[in-house]
């Protein structure tokens, strides 16, 4: 089965770290990534830039209508995703855990939707 | 072959029989529906002529073939579902597995619906619509809501199975301990809904409470040595030993201080009492089902009410307090108090802990006031708290017990 592992954290404190703290953070992903592609488990992942360059869009009555930053305003904000192969939901649980950012934010598990052919 | 003996075998089998069908056709309702279907072709057959020698592997083998049936019937044959076809057609030797793998998968079904990927009450609705076999309607009941609505919450759960990919298996063992706990957590509700019902008619489901027992034995069969499966057998066979002591013929409740403790089971409660010894023997901390089991073991063990050894059961509530602490505990505690220093003593307990706000709407916290103030012979307040008492419990034989009480009062 494949899920998606959607990292939310705060934004806010990302952006009160320090250079040489980046620098960590980003290396920890590195070698986290790796470590799931070794095992087979990375199908797809990306980092996405700060919510203040989002656009939500909604078409009502047929007029587009785009409001600007994300669909919902919460503490935790969606930074960035990883879609994995993963055998049941207790292996995406593991895999979820070990992401960097479950330390301080948290990581919604969903499966991919089938569609039958 | 009378139709309630065939009752009585479905009742007996359907937990075990399922949870083998669902490790065999990997779909929770393709196993629900295929079992309705074994039982209909079991109905008709058993009562004509003889019952097989092994109705669950008979119920087991014929619920397969069911399983294939539907899953032909199906308008689209999908790659997937002709592979699971082939797979449940090659192994067609007549289902014979030894029992210990029957076991396993009812560990398997126990683990899956306790999955904390569940909201716990999910995870008890889903173990005894699943596990214990109730109705969806007896369910809604044990919850207080709509059977529309335990419906629809056990549909969606048994989609959650399906769709997040929950596993149907036993966890591996490092991630047993923490997921042990849910599960023990759920039998012991599943017991203590049989103990004592939330509401209606009657005090008790001796069915809730004899497979809450089973469901403990099979741990401490497949997990043996752990101190918190043995605790809670202890303390479920031990409490349910003086089931025929606790009500009269009439349906009405039979307080400890009242009950004829020859109707008590003296076998179920020998072998509580070696189950404690154990579960306080393996090494580690105090587990708190346990620490609870060794109450019960005293109140077991003692000759009369009089005689039982309150200090103990006091000092045991307070190491149970220091380990697992809870305002239902604080409230057994000050129960106990109350017979070893006296109701004053344990009234300005029960007053701080109804202070706190820890325990509103629990409907036992009036009631244990209501008895220390009629022992103090505060009458008025001793009224107005049966008054609150019976307002807070929807169990009949409880409201009865406290009219009685207010009536023994007044005389």
């Amino acid at each position: 089965m494949q899920y998606l592992l959607l990292i939310y954290r705060n934004e806010a404190e990302l952006s009160k770290m320090t250079p040489a703290d980046r620098q960590a953070m980003s290396a920890e992903y590195g070698t986290y990534t790796q470590s799931i592609v070794q095992s087979g488990h990375f199908k797809a992942g990306d980092g996405l830039q700060p919510t203040t360059t989002a656009t939500t869009v909604r078409v009502r009555d047929g007029k587009t209508l785009t409001t600007d930053g994300p669909f919902a305003e919460t503490r935790e904000q969606l930074g960035g995703y990883y879609l994995v192969e993963a055998k049941n939901l207790d292996t995406a649980i593991a895999l979820a855990a070990r992401i960097p950012h479950a330390k301080e934010g948290s990581i919604e598990v969903r499966p991919v939707m089938i569609y039958d052919k | 072959m009378s139709p309630a003996h065939i009752d009585k075998i479905f009742r007996d089998e359907a937990g075990r029989a399922l949870a083998t069908l669902i490790r065999l056709v990997g779909d929770f309702d393709l196993a629900e529906d295929a079992l309705q279907d074994a039982f209909a072709v079991a109905l008709e057959r058993w009562s004509a002529c003889e019952l097989p020698d092994n109705p669950r592997a008979w119920l087991v083998n014929v619920g397969r073939n069911k399983a294939i049936d539907r899953i032909r019937r199906q308008a689209a044959f999908r790659g997937k579902q002709q592979a699971l076809v082939h797979e449940l057609e090659s192994n067609a030797q007549a289902f014979d597995e030894p029992p210990a793998m029957l076991d396993d998968d009812m560990l398997r079904l126990i683990f899956t619906c306790c999955h904390p990927a569940f909201a716990p009450e999910v995870q008890v609705a889903l173990t005894l619509r699943t596990v214990c076999g109730l109705s969806t309607a007896q369910v809604a009941r044990a919850f207080l809501v709509s059977e529309d609505a335990m419906g629809q919450r056990l549909v969606r759960a048994k989609q959650k199975i399906r769709l997040a990919g929950i596993p149907y298996e036993v966890p591996e063992r490092d991630a047993l301990a923490p997921r042990l706990d849910g599960v023990l957590a759920v039998i012991y509700l599943v017991f203590t809904e049989g103990y004592v019902a939330t509401s209606g008619a009657d005090l008790m489901r001796p069915d809730l409470a004899v497979e809450a027992i089973r469901l403990g034995r099979l741990l401490d069969r497949l997990m043996p040595d752990r101190a918190a499966i043995k605790g809670l057998l202890a303390l479920m066979l031990l409490h349910d030993a003086r089931r025929a002591g606790r009500e009269t013929t009439a349906g009405d409740i039979v307080l400890l201080e009242e009950q004829d403790r020859s109707l008590w089971d003296r076998a179920q409660i020998a072998e509580g009492l070696r189950l404690v010894d154990d579960a306080l023997r393996v090494p580690g901390r105090p587990q708190p089902y346990a620490v609870q089991a060794a109450i019960a073991a005293l109140h077991a063990r003692a000759p009369n009410f009089e005689e039982t050894d309150w200090p103990q059961i006091a000092g045991l509530y307070e190491v149970l307090l220091r380990i697992n602490p809870s305002p239902v505990i604080e409230l057994n505690h000050a129960a106990a108090v109350s017979m070893v220093d006296g109701p004053a003593r344990a009234l300005d307990l029960v007053d701080a802990i109804a202070a706190r706000g820890g325990l509103d709407g629990y409907a036992l916290l009036p009631a244990v006031r209501a008895d220390l103030l009629r022992r103090l012979e505060r009458k008025q307040e001793a009224h107005e708290a049966y008054a609150a008492a019976t307002e807070a419990t929807q169990l009949e034989p409880l409201r009865r017990l406290y009219a009685r009480r207010v009536r023994e009062m007044d005389n």
